[in-house]
């Protein structure tokens, strides 16, 4: 076990969020197709709000802190809260689109001590990139931010969100990524709008395409290994976690509502009524999240993939229950493996049973 | 011999000040220190003793002062054994830029200085 998975075990034993998502803001000057915010500020926490979250943070044991948006450079004190978290000796990776980064801020990031820099590209062609962000020039100025964070010696990943709509251009962004020398990571999750608005699920990438995504060597590794068939669950898996979300990592929005996690909208308090220790020690949701076990899943725990499926709670919870099956990673398991998941299974099994022709006759 | 000079029978050693970088990403877990340098992204845990010694690093307490003090009698151990492992913490630290060391005290930087 490597010492970060020895302390995150530690964390877990002692009830210690070790990991924290805050997003700073919600505004944008983006307006990407896919994102699930409300970019209107609804009264957003002030600066002295946030650096005193992030005291009560630093107490509850947080060491990992992400910061996040909405476009965190939407707001004037980001610097300023960046000094107060690294002052409080917090490892922190920001997340942007990079658009308002030139040489200035890349530096002062540098000097933060900032860990990591995220930032988002959808396409290595300005066409296609510009079209998502609704941003014109928008891929040319977070590829010219890269390559200035790059020249500050900073760590850069670049997060690509696969659609209908980029699926073909994935590969030009890795090639992108490895001409700036940045890492690359790729993520084919899109989640409902906060307000509940299903309508961006139509932008998700097909299943067929999820299969090819899945048989790509540069992006799986092991192609064999990564879609062999899952083993038989043992007592460890039944018994086990379904994720970190409220466990060791929370989330925090820019009106201080905490949530077990950024995809797992459950709210459980908020930092403008309540402490934060009294949030996560208290909270009758947190509660319940940290009471549910892979055996408790009434769908998922009869799953062939319960082992090794990457359900997330969040976005089951989203479907209408934490405790139920999260279609998104239903359809990634079965695209893996070629194994229907129970929750598949079981739906088939209802559609199968449905009278082949309903006539409705008027009275 | 100077102010910044401790005897140690017949050798004459520099006396060291040691001060946390901030270079770093730092917090007490169960009693262990977890440590991020923010340079490399080395990650170390330091157990019990170690910790206490980087808690007590303030840049201006001597480090055989922070072993007199807070390591020998808190830890019941060998004065002589605990001073040599101090010494070996802190020079493993500082090689990894996590731990600052000088002969003279140390004035503590913020996070942008320090970088």
């Amino acid at each position: 076990m490597s010492l970060l998975a020895e302390m995150n075990q530690k964390a877990l034993g002692l009830g210690i969020p070790i990991s924290a998502h805050l997003d700073i803001t919600y505004r944008c000057n983006e307006r990407c197709v896919h994102c699930y915010l409300d970019h209107d500020d609804h009264g957003e926490m002030t600066t002295a709000e946030i650096k005193d979250i992030l005291n009560q943070l630093s107490e509850a044991g947080v060491f990992f802190l992400t910061l996040s948006g909405g476009e965190v450079l939407m707001r004037r004190d980001f610097f300023e809260i960046v000094e107060h978290a690294r002052r409080l000796l917090f490892n922190v990776k920001v997340k942007t689109n990079g658009v308002m980064i030139r040489e200035p801020e890349a530096k002062r990031i540098r000097e933060l001590g900032v860990e990591q820099v995220q930032i988002s590209v959808y396409s290595h062609r300005p066409e296609i990139h510009d079209a998502i962000t609704k941003l014109p020039g928008s891929l040319k100025r977070t590829v010219e931010a890269i390559r200035f964070l790059k020249s500050q010696g900073l760590k850069v990943v670049i997060a690509n969100v696969l659609m209908g709509s980029n699926f073909f251009d994935n590969a030009g962004v890795m090639a992108l990524a490895g001409e700036l020398g940045v890492s690359y990571t790729l993520d084919p999750t899109i989640t409902p709008k906060m307000d509940g608005d299903r309508s961006i699920l139509a932008l998700r990438i097909s299943g067929s395409e999820l299969k090819q995504v899945f048989r790509s060597e540069d992006l799986v590794g092991d192609v064999e290994e990564f879609c062999a068939s899952p083993p038989a669950p043992g007592d460890d898996v039944m018994n086990g976690l379904p994720c970190s979300a409220g466990h060791t990592a929370c989330y925090v929005s820019p009106y201080g509502d905490v949530f077990p996690c950024v995809q797992f909208p459950l709210p459980s308090g908020n930092l403008r009524q309540q402490k934060f220790a009294d949030i996560w020690q208290n909270s009758s949701q947190l509660k319940e999240v940290r009471s549910i076990r892979a055996r408790d899943l009434p769908t998922c725990s009869t799953c062939a993939h319960v082992g090794t499926c990457t359900r997330c709670p969040g976005l089951a919870y989203m479907e209408g229950n934490m405790r139920g099956p999260s279609a998104a990673d239903c359809e990634k398991s079965f695209q893996r493996t070629g194994i229907p998941s129970a929750n598949m299974l079981s739906r088939a099994h209802v559609t199968s049973a449905a009278p082949l022709i309903q006539i409705q006759v008027a009275l | 011999m100077g102010d910044n000079t401790i005897a140690a029978g017949d050798n004459v050693i520099a006396e060291k000040y040691i001060a946390r970088s901030s270079a770093i990403a730092a917090r007490l877990i169960g009693g262990e220190m977890m440590i991020m340098s923010a340079v490399d992204s080395t990650f170390f845990t330091l157990n019990e003793v170690a910790t206490v010694i980087w808690q007590a690093a303030d840049g201006c307490t001597p480090l055989s002062d922070i072993v007199a003090s807070r390591i020998y009698p808190e830890f019941e151990v060998d004065a002589e054994q605990a001073g040599r492992d101090a010494e070996q913490f802190v020079s493993d630290l500082s090689q990894h830029g996590i731990l600052l060391v000088s002969e003279k005290p140390i004035t503590p930087a913020s996070p942008s200085e320090a970088a």
